[in-house]
Order: structure tokens, then C-alpha cells, then sequence
């Protein structure tokens, strides 16, 4: 099977503090790749290294081989990356976010009302987001994940918020994804529904802190 | 380039190799400096038409230069720092920025002085004098955006971009506020430097310069040096060099 | 690599700053009120005589225009940051700075010019002479730009503060002294019945490298703060 997205010794240091050392991680099309650890592991850190949000202290990231460095683009392309923050607009309706949205993920062709009955929002679609639960505004963020054809999605704990209903449809909308060929990577509290070869585990436990750098 | 050097080496042998040029630096400073103030201010024949208060340019003169220069050597720490990803470098930028900021002050000061006798008044809105207050201002920034962050990294590159941003526009305050004083031409009498100085008064003068300049880069070593061992502290090579220096000051 | 979908991210990103700033209007209008007030205020402390007032005019209105620039420029990121907007904005495949002038341009377009076109009501209530306006105009239209790609960058670097007000005009308003200084002298020499045109290319060659350079800081300064 073809890798998608591997790392080489990734070594991250925040704020003085050794998070992770020689992290080598290997992801395959078809597979999902569970990052587990206790708060401020250095999970969140651990994707945004992975998406290009952050350079780590060492080592190197490959996406189908390629360093990140040679060809932002290439991976700006094929990844999608959602964070803690659903970036969506408070002040524009839930419409208005799903239309901006496509529009910068290149989606031309998406039909927003549809989208909107997908994640279950319709009947809100009016509302300004800022009047909309944390759920329904993560539900707004995760609708990206129904056009998006970015092979690798890096989710940061995607489950936040969401009722079982959303949980249960997001974990659809993964199958569909590695189904196709596609490569989640994601960090999650919530025990994940796979089992078996498809689903694999790395655990980032907090560094010794009398180790430190060494 | 620089990132296969092997980060954990490069802070002790840059302290080291600082560590090697510190004695000679603050020699030549020490001797320049004595040299050039005495015989500017005792030796030095008075001025025809200033009498002796003339003498504070050699104070005042090499502390404006190096105002600006120590401003363009931040820069230039700050844009390896933001291309080669240098931690050094991101230091160097808070070991710069209080050295220079002294020397602004300095400058402005010795400048409010030297105003006094010349124009009646303290403060003057002379072009030179109000160019060193705006890079005082400059130089604040820079440190207070330095240290503003909790990550100690974030801040170090975001005054990094800032004083790069601050050396492109220190040319054009410095061309404005001279074309502004053009304008406004008031009380200014004269600047400081003559076109010709006689060399009874240039020769000191070239002196404190020198001397103003090992000071200043022996001043910048030293912060350096002790910014790498603040940064370094958590590596055994920096406890040991404390624990070095601690044994050598009870002995 | 692909100048058409480069193009589509940034009017889509230009658009949607729109879309949320028509929403918040307070967030226009609010330091276009402040440049009011604080140029009312003038006549009140230094008296009405036209004398006074018509040699300070410009430089109230300019001064006031700089502290208004710093009112609004947490509008430019603060937002972005906090709902993580500015995170996706830096994975979008497209280049930063390029992203970074769109933002700027959005910006000026809600701040910068209608300055300009509030500039006259300004002018008459200063006394300024009127051979002058079209000249104070002409500055306001040259430097607001300059204004706010620098504050652009003072933004993008306080962004992830919190706090960044008091600091942001540390910062920034040393930057804004050689804008000050051209666009004054521009007014000053209109006044006197001399040609402005010298100053005002200067602040045009001046607003050029500013828009030509600030995207490339504000693009650096986003990446550290999405840190």
C-alpha cells in the first residue's frame, strides 16, 4: 500500500519543553492513524507539524515522499487540515460560511443547501453562526469534509461537541474516506468504532521531564 | 545550510568563541575610550566659538553613530535569524537591542546637554536629536514586542520581522525629519560635526569612535554570552560552566 | 503554480472580509466618529479663530487619522486569529503575501477611504483654507494605503497577545512619523501658493515600496503568530 504521509525523527520543543523526540510515524493510503495522549502530550502540536502550521525543532516531514519545504503547494493541496478552531465567520450565516468555504477549497460545483442538510443544519441556514451551539458551528467546519478530495485529513479532535448523531455520521463520512483510498490522521478522546488492520495507534506519553533535551 | 549543524553544539561553541574575543574587545575598548575622552576632554584646544562645551561631541558624536549601527548589526541578526531559523541569532537581537537603546540615549542626552549653552534650552527640535528620540522609540519596540510573548521563540522572530521592518524605514525617518528641519528652519544654530576640524580635535574624536566601537561590541558579547547560557541552562555544558565560574569566584 | 485559482482564493477571501465587515458597521463607522470628535475637540481647547485653527488643520486631521488607524487595526486579524480563520488562510493554496494584500486592501477600503471622503467635513470644520482640500484629499488618498499596510504588520505581529493595543501604537506610530512629515509639508505648501506635486510623488513612491514590502512582513509576521 502507498504511504501517504510519513515522518522522520521529529523532535518538537515548545517553550522549552521537549514534547516529543525522534517521533517516526508511517501513514498508508486506506488507513487511519489514531494519535492518542494525555492533555499537552503534544498531540495538537504532533498534526500541526504534519500540516505545515508549525516547523519542528528536527526531523522531517514526507507527503508521498516529498519534503515539505520543496513544494508548499503540493501539500496545501492535499491536505486538509481541521483545528480546534472551526474558523468559521460569527457574524456571517451558516450558508454564507459553507459558500466562502467551497469557494477556497476549490470546490466549485458544491451544492451548499445540500451540504447544510448533510451535517443536519437546515433550518439554521439564516442564522448568524454566533447564534449557532459549538456543535452545530463544528458541524459548519466538518461539512468540508463531504466535497473535499484532499487524499490526507488531519483532524484535530473532530468528535468536540458533537452529539452522537454527528459522531456517528462522522464516523460514516471516515469510512467513505478510506473507502476511496484516503488517509486520516486525527486526535480523539472518544474510543473510535474501527477495529482491525485499518486503524492504528500511536500514543505520544509525556517526556520524562528529567530527561529533558538530552 | 546551517541545518544539519547540530543544534546543541552551536550554543556552547558559539559562548566559546564569544568567550575568546571578549578580552581582547573590552581591552582595546577600555584603552580607546580612556585615550579618546581624556585627551578630548582635557587635551583637546577649546572650540572658537562653542569654548568648551564643544567638548561633548566626543561623547555624543560616536553614541549616535553607533545608535545606528547597533541598529543595522540587530537587523542583521534579525534576517539570519528569520532565514537560517538561528537561535544564536534571535538572541543576538536581545543582546543588540538594550545596548543600542543605551547608546540613544546617550546620544540624546548628551545632545540635550550640549543644548543647553548652545540654544537656551534642553530640548530642541534639532533634525539629529529628534532622528535618535524616534529610534529611541524604535528600539523600545523592539525590545517590548521581545519579550511581550510567553514563548520565548514567538517573540524573539516577531521582533525579528519588526526590525527589519524598523531598517527600512530608519533611512526614510532619518531623510524626513532632516527635510522636515530644512523646512522649519528656527533656533537651530549649527550641527555638531564642522566641515573641517582642525586634527588637534579629529584625532580624538577618530579615537573615542574606535573606542566607542569595541565598547560596544564587547558590550553586545557579553549579553550574548550570557543569553546563551540563560537559553542554555537545561544542557550539562552551561551548569558546568556556571559551576566553573562559581568555583573560580569563591577561590 | 496556478495564477486562476490564486485569484479565486483571494476574492473570495476579499469578499468575505467584506461580507463580515458589513455586518459589524459599528466597526467601520466607530473611528471614522473618533476622527470627528477628536478634530471637534481642536476648536474647543485652542480656540475658534481661524488663524490658529487653519495652521493646525492639517496636522489634526493627519494625527487623528494615525490614532483612528490604530482603533481599527484589531478588526485586520484579532478575528481570524481567535476563530482560527487565520490558520486556514496560511494552508490555503495560495501565496501568503498575496493574501496578506488583499487583506490590506479590504482594509483600506473600509477605513482608509472613507477618510478620504470625510477629509472636507473635517477641512471645514478646522477652517482650513479651501485651496488647500484638494491637497489634503489627494495626501489622504496617497497615505491611508500606507497606513494600513502598516498597521497590517503591527497587527499580524500583536495578534496572538491579547493585548496588543497599547503596544501596537509603540510599534507602529514611529513608523508613521515620515508619512506625517511629507504629507503635512504637502498641505503646508499648498498654502503658501507653492506646488505640492514634489511631496505628494514622494508619498506616492513611498506608498508603492510600503505595499510592495508590508505583504511579505504581514505574511511572516501570521506565520509566527498562528504558531
Amino acid at each position: 500500500m502507498s504511504v501517504v504521509i510519513e515522518t522522520k525523527q521529529l523532535t518538537s520543543v515548545r517553550a522549552g519543553r521537549t514534547l516529543f523526540s525522534s517521533l517516526s510515524l508511517q501513514l498508508c493510503a486506506g488507513e487511519i492513524l489514531h494519535v492518542e495522549g494525555p492533555n499537552g502530550a503534544g498531540k495538537s502540536t504532533l498534526l500541526r507539524i504534519i500540516a505545515g502550521l508549525l516547523s519542528p525543532q528536527e526531523g522531517q516531514v514526507l507527503l508521498f515522499g516529498q519534503p515539505q519545504y520543496e513544494d508548499p503547494e503540493l501539500w496545501q493541496r492535499n491536505t486538509l487540515f481541521i483545528g480546534h478552531k472551526p474558523a468559521v465567520k460569527a457574524e456571517l450565516t451558516a450558508l454564507e460560511n459553507l459558500h466562502y468555504q467551497s469557494q477556497f477549497d476549490g470546490a466549485e460545483d458544491v451544492d451548499a443547501w445540500h451540504l447544510l442538510e448533510t451535517v443536519g443544519l437546515l433550518g439554521l441556514e439564516d442564522l448568524p453562526a454566533q447564534q449557532l451551539s459549538a456543535g452545530q458551528q463544528r458541524r459548519i467546519a466538518l461539512a468540508r469534509l463531504w466535497y473535499s478530495t484532499a487524499p490526507l485529513w488531519i483532524l484535530d479532535e473532530p468528535f468536540t461537541a458533537l452529539d452522537s448523531r454527528g459522531i456517528k455520521l462522522l464516523h460514516e463520512r471516515f469510512q467513505h474516506h478510506i473507502d476511496q483510498g484516503g488517509a486520516l490522521l486525527l486526535t480523539s478522546h472518544q474510543p473510535l468504532t474501527w477495529s482491525g488492520e485499518r486503524l492504528q495507534k500511536i500514543r505520544i506519553e509525556p517526556h520524562d521531564e528529567a530527561l529533558g533535551y538530552e | 545550510m546551517w541545518k544539519w549543524l547540530h543544534p546543541y553544539a552551536k550554543g556552547e561553541a558559539t559562548f566559546r568563541l564569544l568567550g575568546a574575543w571578549l578580552p581582547w574587545l573590552s581591552g582595546l575598548a577600555l584603552i580607546l575610550v580612556s585615550v579618546g575622552l581624556v585627551w578630548g576632554l582635557f587635551y583637546a584646544p577649546p572650540d572658537y566659538q562653542q569654548g568648551d562645551s564643544y567638548r561633548i561631541i566626543f561623547i555624543h558624536v560616536p553614541a549616535a553613530m553607533f545608535s545606528m549601527g547597533a541598529y543595522t548589526g540587530m537587523a542583521i541578526a534579525a534576517l539570519i535569524a528569520l532565514v537560517w531559523q538561528i537561535r544564536t541569532a534571535e538572541w543576538a537581537i536581545a543582546a543588540i537591542a538594550p545596548v543600542g537603546a543605551v547608546l540613544t540615549f546617550v546620544a540624546l542626552f548628551t545632545g540635550a546637554v550640549w543644548g543647553k549653552p548652545m540654544w537656551g534650552t534642553w530640548w530642541e527640535w534639532d533634525a539629529r536629536l529628534t532622528s535618535e528620540l524616534i529610534l529611541l522609540f524604535l528600539y523600545i519596540g523592539v525590545l517590548a514586542l521581545y519579550y511581550a510573548f510567553n514563548d520565548a521563540r514567538t517573540g524573539a522572530k516577531a521582533a525579528a520581522i519588526l526590525s527589519l521592518v524598523g531598517v527600512v524605514n530608519v533611512p526614510i525617518i532619518h531623510f524626513s525629519v532632516y527635510w522636515w528641519n530644512s523646512l522649519h528652519q528656527g533656533a537651530t544654530i549649527t550641527k555638531f560635526s564642522k566641515p573641517s576640524m582642525p586634527p588637534e580635535m579629529l584625532i580624538p574624536l577618530l579615537i573615542s569612535i574606535a573606542g566607542f566601537l569595541f565598547l560596544t561590541a564587547a558590550l553586545i558579547t557579553q549579553r550574548l554570552r550570557n543569553e546563551i547560557l540563560k537559553q542554555e541552562l537545561h544542557r550539562p555544558w552551561a551548569m558546568q560552566q556556571l559551576g566553573v565560574e562559581a568555583n573560580n569566584g569563591v577561590q | 503554480m496556478n495564477n486562476a485559482s490564486t485569484w479565486r482564493i483571494l476574492k473570495t477571501l476579499m469578499r468575505r472580509d467584506l461580507a463580515v465587515a458589513l455586518r459589524r458597521r459599528s466597526d467601520v463607522i466607530n473611528p471614522l466618529l473618533f476622527v470627528l470628535i477628536v478634530v471637534t475637540l481642536f476648536p474647543l481647547a485652542v480656540g475658534p479663530g481661524p488663524d490658529i485653527l487653519g495652521r493646525i488643520a492639517t496636522g489634526v486631521i493627519w494625527v487623528a487619522a494615525l490614532l483612528s488607524a490604530l482603533l481599527g487595526s484589531e478588526r485586520l486579524f484579532r478575528d481570524d486569529f481567535l476563530d482560527g480563520s487565520l490558520e486556514q488562510m496560511v494552508l490555503l493554496p495560495a501565496p501568503l503575501p498575496a493574501l496578506a494584500l488583499g487583506k490590506i486592501v479590504v482594509h483600506w477600503l473600509l477605513s482608509g477611504l472613507p477618510l478620504v471622503i470625510l477629509a472636507p467635513l473635517c477641512a471645514l470644520l478646522l477652517k482650513l483654507p479651501f485651496e488647500a482640500w484638494g491637497t489634503l484629499m489627494l495626501t489622504l488618498l496617497v497615505g491611508t494605503p500606507m497606513l494600513s499596510a502598516m498597521t497590517a504588520v503591527g497587527a499580524a505581529l500583536t495578534v496572538s497577545l491579547g493585548r496588543g493595543g497599547a503596544l501596537l501604537s509603540l510599534l507602529l506610530l514611529p513608523l508613521f512619523i515620515p508619512l506625517l512629515i511629507f504629507a503635512a509639508a504637502a498641505v503646508e505648501s499648498t498654502l503658501v501658493g507653492t506646488s505640492a506635486y514634489g511631496q505628494v510623488v514622494l508619498l506616492a513612491g513611498l506608498m508603492l515600496l510600503t505595499l510592495t514590502l508590508a505583504p511579505l512582513a504581514v505574511a511572516a509576521a501570521i506565520r509566527v503568530s498562528v504558531n
